[in-house]
C-alpha cells in the first residue's frame, strides 16, 4: 500500500503545477480544455450523439450523401451531412473519436508502464538483463515507427487489438531509455545505498524509491506519445491496415470519404479530418508547453 | 578505431540476423498463400502441388535456411501477384522513391535550418512565436491528411498540379528520372511537398533548440566580445556547432523518409517501393513484403553502422566506451 501511496504523491504535485504551467499561456490552456472536451464527447458518445450510426434499423439509404444541414427522412437534421449509407456524420465522428482515443490511450498507457518497468529493471539489475533490454531498445529506436507498425500488421493481420500491439511496440522503447537514464543517476544517491543496507528487496527499492524519483522525464513525454499514437492509428486505418470497418476510427472515416472527396462531397472526409487535426493539435500545444516548462535551458532568468 | 569498427560491424550483423529471423517467423503467421492463390476449382492435389511449387510444404527451419541462402545470393523469390522476380520489381521502383525522398530532404533542410536559426536567435519575439506555432501545426497534421488537403487545394480546386503518377521521365545512367523533365517535376511537386512539410518542421525545431543552446555558450560570448561581425558569428561559430546533431539526424532520417514515403506514395499513386509494399500487403504477396522488409532492414542497419562510425570519428570519447 505504501508503494502505491508513493506513486500517488505525483498527483498533487501535478495539480499544483497546473497553475505555473498554464497561467499566461492562453493557447496551451485552450488546448487543454479542447482535449478534455474531446474526451468528454468520446466517453459520452452513445448518450449525446444524434443517432447510433451502426444501428442498421434506423439507417435509411435514401438519406445517403446529404450535405450538412439537410433534413433526414425521419425529420431530424444532419448538421454535418451524411455518408454514403445515410449515417449522420456528426454521430460517426463522435463514435470514431471514441475508438481513436481508446486505442491511443490503451496503447500509450500499457506502452509507458512496460517501458518504465523495463527501464527500471535495466538500471537496477545491470548485467545481461540490461544488455538485452537496451539492445532491444536500440533495435526498436533505429526503425521508424510507421514502418515497424506496417511490418507488424503485415505479419499479424489487422484489427483493434493488433493496432494496439503495434502502437505499444512503438511506445515502450523511448520510455525505457529515459527511465533507465534517470534511474541510473538516481541510483548514485545515498538513499538507495541506505535502502539496500536496510535490507529492502530489489523490487521494493525499484517501486518505492526509484520509480517515483525517476518517472518525471517520462511523464513529460506522455502527451507527445499520445498525439503520436492517435496520428499513427489514423494513418494505419486510413491505409486500410488498421481498425476494421465495423469499428471505424477517425482515420477510417476519412478513408471512407476519400472516394467522394474529388466529386465535391467534401464533408464525409473533411469533418472527421478536421476533428482529428484539432484533437492532435490540442494535445501537442499542451505537450509543447509542458516540455518547455521542464526544459532548464528555457527557464526565464531571475 | 579498427577495433571499434569491427565491433560495430559484428553488432550490425547480429542485428541483421535477428531481424531476418523476426521477419521470416512473422510472415508465417500471415494467411496461407496456397489458399490465397488457389482458384475455386482447385482439387486437394492441385493445392499440394502448388504448396510444393511455392516451397511452403517443408519444415520451418529448412525454409529459413533456403530463404536466407537465397537472400545472400540476391534471390528474393518470385512475386505471387506479378509473377516476376521480386528484386527486379523493387529495383525498378527504387529510383522513384529515392528521387522523391531526395527532393523532400533538400526542401526540408533548405527551409528548415535558416528558419530555425532565425527563430532561435530571435528568441521570444513575435516572428519566432509565429514560426513555432506553424511548426506545431505542421507536426500535428497527420501526413496523410496533409496529402489529401494538398490534392484538394492544388489539384482539384486550383488545378495547378497533377495529383497522381510520375509524369514524363528522362533517362540518366540508364535509369528513368522524373527530376529531369518539367512534367515530371510538376508531378513530383505535391508528393515532395507532402514529405517535406514534416522535415521542415523537424529541422526548424532542431536548428532552433541547437541555436538556443549554442547561443549562450561561453565561446559565443567571447566571440561577441572580440567584436566579430554578426554574419561571421552565425556562419562560423553558430552554424558549425549546430550542424553536428543536424547532420547525424539527417543521416538517420534518410531511412525515415523512405519509410514515410509508403503513405505519400500510396496517396499520390507514386510508383515507388512504398506503394509496392502497401499493395503487396493488401494482396498478401508474401515474397514482396518479405523482400521489402529485409532490404529496408539491411538499409537501416547499414545507416546506423555508418552513423555510429561517423560519431566515433567526430567524438573520440565514444571510441573508448565499454
Amino acid at each position: 500500500m505504501t508503494d502505491m501511496n508513493a506513486i500517488l504523491q505525483i498527483v498533487p504535485a501535478l495539480r499544483s503545477n497546473y497553475r505555473t504551467i498554464f497561467s499566461r499561456y492562453i493557447l496551451a490552456k485552450l488546448g487543454l480544455f479542447g482535449f478534455v472536451g474531446f474526451i468528454f464527447v468520446a466517453v459520452f458518445a452513445p448518450v449525446i450523439a444524434p443517432q447510433n450510426p451502426y444501428d442498421l434499423m434506423i439507417l435509411d439509404i435514401m438519406d445517403g450523401l446529404l450535405p450538412p444541414m439537410s433534413k433526414l427522412g425521419n425529420g431530424t437534421t444532419a448538421w454535418l451531412g451524411t455518408d454514403a449509407v445515410g449515417r449522420d456524420i456528426l454521430s460517426t465522428v463522435m463514435y470514431g473519436l471514441r475508438i481513436s482515443l481508446f486505442v491511443a490511450f490503451v496503447a500509450v498507457f500499457v506502452g509507458t508502464i512496460l517501458g518504465v518497468l523495463l527501464g527500471l529493471l535495466a538500471a537496477l539489475k545491470g548485467g545481461w538483463v540490461e544488455t538485452i533490454i537496451m539492445r532491444a531498445v536500440d533495435l526498436k529506436v533505429s526503425f521508424p515507427g510507421i514502418l515497424l507498425a506496417l511490418m507488424l500488421l503485415a505479419m499479424f493481420g489487422t484489427g483493434v487489438d493488433k493496432v494496439i500491439y503495434a502502437l505499444i511496440i512503438g511506445t515502450w522503447a523511448s520510455k525505457a531509455r529515459l527511465t533507465r537514464a534517470a534511474a541510473l543517476s538516481e541510483m548514485k544517491k545515498e538513499y538507495i545505498d541506505a535502502a539496500r543496507l536496510a535490507g529492502l528487496s530489489g523490487w521494493r527499492i525499484m517501486l518505492r524509491f526509484l520509480l517515483p524519483n525517476s518517472i518525471a522525464p517520462v511523464l513529460v513525454m506522455v502527451p507527445m506519445s499520445l498525439s503520436g499514437a492517435i496520428g499513427a492509428e489514423a494513418t494505419l486505418s486510413f491505409l486500410g491496415v488498421g481498425v476494421p470497418i465495423t469499428e471505424p476510427s477517425l482515420g477510417l472515416l476519412i478513408a471512407n470519404g476519400n472516394d467522394y472527396l474529388l466529386s465535391g462531397k467534401w464533408w464525409i472526409s473533411i469533418v472527421p479530418g478536421s476533428v482529428l487535426v484539432l484533437l492532435v493539435l490540442c494535445i501537442n500545444v499542451v505537450a509543447d508547453r509542458i516540455r518547455e516548462h521542464n526544459n532548464p535551458f528555457l527557464q526565464p532568468k531571475g | 578505431m579498427l577495433r571499434f569498427i569491427a565491433k560495430r560491424l559484428w553488432h550490425s550483423m547480429v542485428l541483421a540476423f535477428i531481424m531476418s529471423l523476426i521477419v521470416f517467423m512473422g510472415m508465417f503467421v500471415v494467411g496461407d498463400p496456397v489458399e490465397m492463390l488457389a482458384d475455386d476449382d482447385f482439387t486437394e492435389q492441385d493445392k499440394i502441388d502448388l504448396a510444393i511449387e511455392l516451397g511452403v510444404d517443408k519444415p520451418l527451419y529448412e525454409q529459413y535456411f533456403s530463404f536466407a541462402g537465397n537472400i545472400v545470393q540476391g534471390d528474393f523469390g518470385i512475386s505471387f501477384v506479378h509473377n516476376r522476380p521480386v528484386l527486379d520489381l523493387i529495383v525498378e521502383r527504387l529510383p522513384a522513391t529515392l528521387e522523391i525522398a531526395l527532393l523532400a530532404m533538400v526542401i526540408g533542410l533548405g527551409i528548415g535550418i535558416p528558419l530555425g536559426i532565425y527563430s532561435g536567435i530571435k528568441g521570444d519575439s513575435r516572428a519566432s512565436r509565429v514560426i513555432s506555432f506553424f511548426t506545431t501545426i505542421g507536426y500535428s497534421i497527420p501526413n496523410f491528411w496533409q496529402a489529401l488537403l494538398l490534392i484538394l487545394v492544388f489539384a482539384v480546386f486550383l488545378q495547378w498540379l497533377p495529383a497522381s503518377g510520375r509524369g514524363d521521365t528522362n533517362s540518366l545512367f540508364g535509369i528513368e528520372w522524373s527530376l529531369l523533365t518539367i512534367d515530371g517535376l510538376r508531378h513530383m511537386a505535391l508528393p515532395a511537398i507532402n514529405l517535406a512539410i514534416y522535415k521542415i518542421c523537424m529541422q526548424t525545431r532542431l536548428a532552433r533548440s541547437g541555436t538556443q543552446e549554442v547561443l549562450y555558450q561561453e565561446y559565443m560570448t567571447f566571440a561577441r566580445a572580440k567584436g566579430i561581425s554578426k554574419q561571421r558569428l552565425i556562419r562560423r561559430h553558430l552554424l558549425r556547432n549546430i550542424l553536428i546533431p543536424i547532420v547525424t539526424i539527417t543521416g538517420l532520417e534518410v531511412g525515415g523518409l523512405i519509410a514515410f514515403s509508403t503513405v505519400t506514395e500510396t496517396i499520390f499513386s507514386w510508383p515507388g517501393i512504398g506503394k509496392l509494399l502497401l499493395d503487396s500487403i493488401h494482396m498478401v504477396d508474401r515474397p514482396v513484403v518479405v523482400a521489402y522488409l529485409i532490404l529496408i532492414t539491411l538499409m537501416f542497419v547499414f545507416i546506423n553502422f555508418i552513423v555510429d562510425v561517423l560519431y566515433a570519428v567526430l567524438d573520440p570519447r565514444i571510441r573508448y566506451q565499454k
